[in-house]
């Protein structure tokens, strides 16, 4: 017999929500911009629903902000929590309006496991142009992390050998990750979305020395470390 | 089996033309037969550095088209019989080169070869990726300057991830660090980066320091590799590359500033 060319079939997939708190397109595409610098890989090509429960009725231009986010490569595949008329301009443009899985009549769907923390050990040097990324784990570098690379972390990283390039830990907002390098010469270090540059660093006496960056309330510090 | 071996580094200007000569000479005159491909598609210039641009009848990408043979295209040396010139072609662009042609090109040449030198064009585009792609080892050509530094760091990069070895997943590049340009009083007044700076950087093995020197424009301007000229500092140094690169063990010269001799002492220089 031969085989149906569709079959209709239930499932759930989780999505990320993506909360806009302002119509203003100006203020997104800004801060839009800094998060993706920070951590691309959590963004692009990732399926979206774009909550707008903190616009109540207010207006918004859906269909621009659909584009300025298309343009940065992110895929929109909804709206949440919308009023009518954003509802309606919505549906105009091709997006579906979802409900949030809690208040779906359906039964929700058994918790997904909460993947472990992971660990990753490299034993290379990270070289300009070269970036790294560690999922919801540690990433231990045995070497360098040259200028002009990127290694990136939702835990800590550790680096045994100089880092002269970016570092972002707690990417994922953990504000526990520490960032600890033999030799601290960053161009850029973050931890949780808190940064600093290279001078911030001389200013504490550390610049090329060993030491661990960690947040302390909203401010980043150094701790110089004898190894 | 040919060893591939590619002269790169990202920045333009570097030495890696001078660098392909110098090396492809002295390992020909050691008696191993190498050629020496020049993949500055659109520039030509090896076939100058090695004197030899007035016999250029096919070239490189006239072989990959299919328009004339590897024998047609190949050009003899004059100084040694074992060494063998292709050169680039001065009238097509970069997107002559296809991965599938370059690499029917090596395959033939490594059944007559023991070495192929790629002396790679500048950039991290078509050209260079050409010439890294099929290495087995590389030097990375590099001056002691920040920038040219960085550029050798992103090329250290491009080979770990986008070469033949990378893809396949076989045993690595080898990857080696040449120091062209170099002058240890430069370095003494703070201007330039030391040896020991830029190995400490790039974390890869020194295979040669070549100092700043009048003998390689010389050796440009006459057509002759610079190796050939034993009596500069740079041939010599040259010289000492090509035996680290054949497995001999020796120490560096040229990269401490030159004494000064009595005369130059007492009245100055
Ligand atoms: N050791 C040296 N001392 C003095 N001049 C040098 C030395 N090495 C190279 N040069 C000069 O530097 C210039 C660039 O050299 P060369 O053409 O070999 O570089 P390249 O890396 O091949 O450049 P491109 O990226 O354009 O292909 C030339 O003028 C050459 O004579
Ligand atoms: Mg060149």
């Amino acid at each position: 017999m031969p085989k149906a060319s569709l079959e209709l079939k239930g499932s759930s997939f989780t999505l990320s929500v993506l909360h806009i708190n302002t119509s203003n397109l100006d203020s997104i595409a800004k801060e839009l911009d800094l998060k993706l610098a920070q951590a691309p890989q959590f963004f692009i090509g990732a399926p979206l629903v774009l909550n707008l429960s903190a616009l109540g009725d207010g207006p918004l231009d859906l269909s621009a902000l659909q584009s300025l986010l298309v343009s940065r490569q992110l895929v929109i595949v909804g709206v949440t929590a919308t009023s009518a008329t954003l509802s309606e301009q919505a549906k105009a443009i091709g997006l579906a309006t979802v409900k949030a899985g809690k208040s779906a009549p359906t039964p929700a769907p058994p918790q997904a496991e909460p993947t472990p923390k992971t660990t990753r050990i490299l034993r290379q040097n990270v070289r300009s142009g070269q970036q790294i990324y560690v999922k919801n784990g540690d990433l231990i570098i045995i070497g360098a992390v040259g200028n002009g690379a990127e290694v990136i972390a939702d835990g800590s990283i550790h680096i045994y050998g100089a880092l002269r390039g970016k570092a972002m830990a707690g990417a994922n907002g953990d504000n526990e990750a520490v960032i600890i390098s033999t030799c601290l010469e960053p161009e850029l270090i973050s931890i949780a979305g808190h940064y600093w540059l290279t001078e911030n660093l001389q200013k504490h006496g550390v610049a090329a020395k060993s030491g661990c960056v960690r947040l302390e309330g909203d401010s980043l510090t150094v701790e110089s470390l004898p190894i | 089996m040919a060893q591939i071996i590619v002269v790169t580094s990202g920045k333009g200007g570097v030495g890696k033309t001078t660098s392909s000569a110098a090396i492809a000479t002295g390992l020909a005159i050691r008696g191993h037969k190498t050629v020496v491909i020049d993949f500055d598609i659109g520039l030509r210039n090896l076939d100058l550095i090695m004197g030899c641009e007035r016999r250029v009848v096919y070239d490189f990408v006239n072989v990959i088209n299919g328009e004339s043979n590897l024998n047609q295209a190949l050009i003899k040396d004059k100084r040694s019989e074992n060494l063998y010139v292709l050169p680039a072609s001065q009238t097509r662009d970069k997107d002559a080169l296809t991965r599938e042609g370059v690499g029917k090109v090596l395959d033939e040449l490594s059944k007559d070869f023991e070495y192929i030198v790629c002396d790679s064009p500048a950039g991290i585009e078509t050209g260079a990726l050409m010439a890294l792609y099929f290495a087995d080892v590389a030097i990375v050509t590099t001056n002691p300057e920040v920038s040219s530094v960085r550029d050798s760091d992103r090329i250290l990069g491009i080979l770990q991830s986008k070469s033949r070895r990378a893809e396949q997943n076989l045993e690595p590049i080898k990857e080696y660090l040449l120091l062209t340009r170099y002058s240890p009083t430069r370095v003494k007044n703070g201007e330039m980066l030391s040896v020991a700076d830029v190995e400490e950087i790039l974390a890869i093995k020194l295979l040669g320091v070549i100092p700043e020197s009048q003998a390689v424009l010389r050796a440009s301007n006459s057509g002759v590799p610079v190796i050939m000229d034993q009596e500069s500092d740079a041939g010599q140094a040259y010289g000492d590359t090509v035996s680290r690169l054949l497995g001999e063990e020796i120490p560096l010269r040229f990269v401490t500033e030159e004494k000064k001799g009595l005369l130059k002492r007492i009245f100055g220089s």
